[in-house]
């Protein structure tokens, strides 16, 4: 029994301290590993100009509108929002409401000029006929609504 | 447990089991394709897009419990020294790998049309592309050494440390900000799959655990015939050899 003992000693320990080890890592890393920032957390930290990152959010309803080729729309958080800038094809999925992540770089005037635009989908899988009926009732959840 | 550290027992209980598993596998897999397919309805939002699902889900949740039951059974054979849990091990990762690949590509081919993209770098996409590194990894470690003992430890080691990324896969849509959904299936709150859609994807579930499982029992047994030949061949060669010694 002794030597099965420490072997299974061994291997919980070891799994513990890597376990531990990835765990600090991931932990320390935190928002590095976030594939895009907030509105709020861009107003909270500053970007500098010119500096490429990821931002995301829900489309602000009614902020959509189009000049030309260049869409201008704002994402939102609730507290934060942020205007965008794009001039390429936006994806199926891209409406008011909808969670949208957009890489680009904010200009001197505040507004992030987005190389990129993905749309983001949401947890909910439903038939149309189920979305209409839940709109009509009011019970209809928008997209990305808990995150 | 220990019960079926005896291969033979262990292949008697398999041989009864492969038929069951195999008619299980064969009922859900073609009932499960032919719902998802042709008679469930599309989303509200993705249209077709999402029957890619009836796939992708399954294959995601195989390529993570393989991943488990491959840890399991490598820390089981790591300690107790258990004859037929390392080969279910080694058996398994091929077949993880698989659904990791399928997992990856049927995810990249809804992400285009729904996404805007192909791939993009977020936790849950990484770390499940890690977890392909890693049953890669352990396939190859198998190989490298010839003498499968020390394989079989090496090899349950780095499934073991491998295993912390089970979680990370599992957590990182609610650690980090990520392109990729949350969970859709197992929540707080119950499925958020309408049952028109859920249905099938149940049935494809289990179709891909019953797939396994079938595909799980004809490895085992080809890697226990093997081990016995070459415990034959070992056998063989020592006697010749002590023949020589004595003429």
């Amino acid at each position: 029994m002794r030597p099965k003992r420490q072997r299974l000693l061994i291997v919980i320990t070891g799994l513990v301290f890597i376990g531990a080890a990835i765990g600090f890592a991931l932990f320390a890393l935190n928002e590095e590993l976030d594939v895009f920032r907030s509105p709020s957390q861009v107003a909270d930290e500053g970007f500098p100009e010119g500096k490429r990152f990821r931002v995301g959010g829900l489309v602000e309803d009614g902020s959509v509108s189009s000049a030309g080729i260049v869409t201008t729309f704002r994402v939102t958080d609730g507290a934060n929002s942020l205007t965008i800038s794009y001039n390429k094809i936006l994806p199926d999925l891209f409406r008011e409401g909808q969670g949208v992540i957009a890489l680009g770089t904010l200009n001197a005037g505040g507004t992030f000029e987005a190389q990129e635009v993905l749309a983001k989908h949401d947890e909910n899988y439903m038939p149309p006929e189920v979305a209409d009926a839940l709109k009509k009732s009011g019970h209809f959840k928008p997209e990305g609504g808990d995150s | 447990m220990h019960r079926f550290a005896n291969p033979t027992r262990f292949l008697r209980l398999a041989a009864a089991v492969l038929p069951f598993s195999a008619a299980v596998a064969a009922l859900c897999l073609g009932a499960g394709l032919v719902w998802g397919l042709f008679f469930a309805p599309p989303d509200y939002q993705q249209g077709d897009t999402v029957r890619i699902m009836f796939i992708h889900v399954p294959a995601a949740m195989m390529a993570m419990g393989v991943y488990a039951g491959m840890a399991i059974s490598s820390g089981i054979a790591l300690i107790w020294r258990h004859a037929v849990a390392d080969l279910i091990a080694k058996a398994s990762a091929p077949i993880g790998a698989t659904f990791c690949f399928i997992c990856l590509l049927t995810g990249s081919l809804w992400g285009k049309p729904m996404w805007g993209t192909w791939w993009v770098w977020d936790a849950r996409l990484t770390s499940m592309l890690i977890m392909l590194f890693i049953y890669l990894g352990y396939m190859a470690l198998w190989q490298a050494f010839d003498d499968q003992t020390k394989a079989a430890r090496a090899a349950a080691i780095l499934a073991l440390v491998g295993a912390i990324n089970l979680p990370v896969i599992k957590f990182s849509v609610e650690w980090w900000n990520t392109l990729h959904q949350p969970a859709s299936l197992i929540t707080m709150s119950g499925p958020k799959i309408h049952a028109s859609l859920l249905w099938p994807l149940l049935l494809m579930i289990v179709g891909f655990g019953a797939y396994y499982l079938t595909v799980l029992i004809y490895r085992v047994r080809a890697e226990i015939h093997l081990r016995r030949t070459r415990m034959l061949r070992l056998a063989q060669a020592d006697r010749h050899a002590a023949m020589q010694a004595a003429e």
